[in-house]
């Protein structure tokens, strides 16, 4: 941790070399810059810029009153939140890891959840709870859970990932402008991963909505999955940490003579099962991967709708990478539990290519 | 504050005791009672009216005790109904507030519409005093919705079952206000159980750290469904857990309506001109048992139960506004009918055939239906059209199965 680099808060325009960290924090400042009732706070969020310097600048930018550190509980955040949210805030917090969010997970299913369809949809909740989720970065204990399966089996929560720099500004400003209430969850092992975006082509999205604090709902990426690379052989689903395996198995896969489909899934809740049916059914053949235990997983949702969905396309039956069902191991076992290029291109040879 | 010299005088309490602001934090020794359960006038210097946000409190006006008076009737009449309308098998559960009532006329009495109530599931009563209908506030529990009214209509929270979640919303309502400069004040109820769990404590300390305008009342009954509070808490007192938090607490006889104003109000004002959170204490008694699901002479004794009755928070104020001259029986009467009016909108709301439509389901659980959520609507609007055909095909004598084809 000792060795973030902190973002300066610095007016930044064009074609930059990005951080996903700092689109993250471009797409808070923005958000915060276009709307007065845009909050961000949570645990050391304030002055430190959050342990993953994801808030950095915005403080010292837009004062303590819209970028402040509160005392050390998520349920206190994310029912203080709630109450904000009700009353005309649109409040971005910050739990610092996955597994330190589960305190607050009261909070998040028995109201943030159930807020708008109790009320009728009288009280809509804008708010957006911000979780660096998943390992890969030789984390300790409780800092590297893939909990996304406890968010998405609970009606009434978004739940987005992204798992690009462009993606990381675009699902959060998004998020951020979304009538309802968003779990985002950031993978932490992409936080300083680079890439060249345009932030003033980032920023034109959200321009002809100025002044509602986020895009027009028709250009939303919430219930949209991508397409990322086009293949003809076979398809790989992936979100979030399990994105670049997936690209990578597809590069290897490529120069064995094997075309590979990638699809980032990007948000769990809403499902994009219209993206994700039309692209299985034109390849027959599936594979999802994710970092989560398998057992009753997202992944297990997304292999079973297309079965159910897509039966007479398939050539195969759809399988699984994912984590084992154990707890996160520890950082000397990371690599073993970890869905990787070899799993998954294991999990390719075994589609049935005899019958093709 | 200096109204407990005694303490003050000890080395080191003064700034144990002296919280950002000044201010003395610790409870009055005894709660505080303004009206004697006879329905005599409390005297200062009796041990019982010296408070800390001021040395006395100040009885209110006999228009407003008439007021509360009023509402306390209302409020009987209501719980009574609503037991009755239990008992007949016409909601299948209703959490009393039966004794409680001068509590549930404080919270709304010391409010102003553009204020927030955050009160939790035994609270119908205060929150019915905001302006909410019968039909609207018993909606929930006659088993059609989860909740039966905007809540911005009222500047009223529906009520929370989880235990102390809701205080947490409050404390949230009263930061927004506070950074929009509005004189916003919320008051958060909850009982004595509530007060174990952990978002009791970050509720009282966020609302603390963040100085914002929440006044907590917790009505202490006696006990979390059967559970005495001694087994909940081994503090001096509820209302002591506030100097922890660095905020004033008191501590009132919650069968007095007239102690309840004037210790509420004046916490309630301190809020409005930014003097920060503070934490009430009413000390009352659950008359009924925690709901008409539970068997209370399992863990208390009817002596018990009887000894709260001369303690009724309705006699006492009748009692002491009669013999103030204040209460005349066409002021009894101009209230009885009141009440005796709303109970029959209770009656009339619970006896009106209701058919919840069961695709609301899938229209508000999300601003726009996700894909999956229009595809399950669909599926459930097939279903609930084969069997009106299938009952059609059946009452003119045909198989009703047939329509499942």
């Amino acid at each position: 941790m000792t060795a973030v680099p902190a973002l300066a808060p610095v007016e930044i325009s064009g074609r930059q070399e990005l951080t996903f960290a700092k689109a993250l924090n471009l797409a808070m400042a923005d958000a915060m810059a276009e709307d007065p009732t845009v909050l961000v706070f949570g645990e050391d969020v304030g002055t430190l810029g959050g342990v993953f310097r994801i808030t950095d600048g915005l403080k010292k930018r837009f004062g303590e009153e819209r970028c402040f550190d509160t005392p050390l509980a998520e349920s206190g955040i994310v029912g203080m939140a709630t109450g904000m949210a009700i009353n005309g805030m649109r409040p971005v917090v910050e739990m610092q890891f996955d597994a330190f969010a589960y305190p607050a997970f009261e909070q998040i299913a028995s109201h943030v959840a159930k807020m708008g369809n109790r009320t009728r949809g009288r009280v809509r909740l804008p708010l957006v709870i911000r979780i660096p989720y998943a390992g890969g970065i030789g984390g300790v204990e409780h800092h590297c859970d893939s909990s996304e399966g406890y968010y998405v089996q609970t009606p009434g929560l978004t739940v987005l990932t992204p798992s690009t720099i462009s993606d990381a500004y675009i699902l959060l400003r998004d998020a951020i402008a979304s009538p309802d209430p968003v779990v985002f969850m950031e993978p932490k092992k992409l936080y300083f991963s680079k890439g060249s975006v345009d932030v003033d082509d980032l920023r034109a999205r959200y321009a002809s909505a100025a002044g509602t604090g986020g895009a027009l709902a028709s250009q939303s990426t919430i219930g949209q999955a991508a397409v990322i690379r086009a293949g003809t052989d076979a398809t790989l689903i992936a979100y979030g940490p399990s994105v670049a395996p997936a690209l990578a198995a597809a590069e290897t896969a490529a120069a064995e003579g094997r075309s590979l489909q990638v699809i980032d899934v990007r948000s769990l809740v809403p499902y994009d099962e219209a993206t994700i049916d039309a692209a299985v059914r034109a390849t027959g053949r599936a594979v999802v991967i994710a970092e989560a235990p398998g057992f009753a997983s997202m992944a297990a949702e997304i292999a079973a709708g297309i079965q159910e969905r897509c039966f007479h396309s398939l050539a195969a039956p759809v399988l699984r990478v994912t984590g084992f069902d154990v707890p996160y191991p520890a950082p000397k076992l990371e690599h073993y539990y970890l869905p990787g290029v070899d799993r998954i291109l294991d999990a390719v040879d075994q589609l049935q290519w005899e019958h093709s | 504050m200096t109204n407990h010299p005694e303490f003050m005088d000890h080395p080191g309490n003064a700034a144990l005791l002296t919280g950002q602001h000044g201010e003395y934090l610790l409870p009055s020794q005894n709660p505080v009672q303004l009206i004697t359960p006879e329905g005599a006038i409390r005297h200062r210097g009796d041990g019982h009216s010296a408070g800390n946000f001021k040395d006395s409190y100040p009885m209110p006006s006999a228009e407003t005790l008439r007021r509360g008076y009023a509402g306390l009737v209302l409020g009987r009449r209501i719980n009574e109904q609503a037991g009755a309308l239990v008992r007949q098998g016409r909601m299948a559960v209703y959490p009393s507030s039966l004794g409680q009532e001068a509590c549930q006329v404080a919270a709304w009495m010391v409010l102003e519409s553009s204020d927030w109530l955050f009160a939790s599931y035994r609270d119908t009563v205060a929150i019915m005093g905001r302006g909410v209908s019968a039909a609207e506030a018993f909606e929930s529990l006659r088993g059609d919705w989860h909740s039966g009214f905007n809540p911005y209509d009222y500047n009223t929270a529906l009520p929370t079952t989880p235990l102390a979640t809701q205080l947490l919303h409050a404390v949230g309502v009263a930061h927004a206000a506070k950074l929009r400069g509005e004189d916003t004040v919320v008051l958060a109820m909850c009982g004595d159980g509530a007060t174990s769990e952990g978002d009791f404590h970050e509720a009282l300390n966020f609302a603390a750290v963040f100085h914002v305008p929440a006044v907590f009342l917790i009505q202490n009954n006696q006990y979390a469904i059967s559970v005495p509070l001694i087994h909940q808490n081994v503090a001096p007192s509820l209302a002591h857990k506030a100097i922890g938090y660095g905020m004033p607490g008191e501590r009132v006889d919650g069968n007095d309506l007239a102690a309840l104003l004037t210790v509420l109000g004046t916490a309630v004002d301190r809020a409005r001109k930014g003097g920060g959170p503070a934490l009430i204490e009413a000390h009352t008694y659950r008359m009924e048992a925690h709901t008409n699901a539970d068997d209370s002479t399992r863990y208390r004794s009817a002596e018990e139960v009887a000894q709260w009755v001369p303690k009724d928070p309705l006699k006492r104020l009748r009692k002491y506004l009669s013999d103030a001259g204040e209460l005349g029986s066409e002021h009894e009467e101009t209230f009885t009918v009141a009440a005796d009016g709303v109970a029959k909108q209770l009656r009339d709301g619970l006896n009106a055939p209701s058919s919840p439509d069961p695709l609301d389901m899938f229209r508000f659980v999300y601003s726009e239906p996700t894909p999956q959520l229009r595809k399950q609507s669909r599926q459930l609007a097939a279903e609930l059209a084969a069997v009106a055909v299938a009952s059609a095909t059946t009452a003119a004598g045909g198989h009703g199965t047939e329509a499942r084809s």
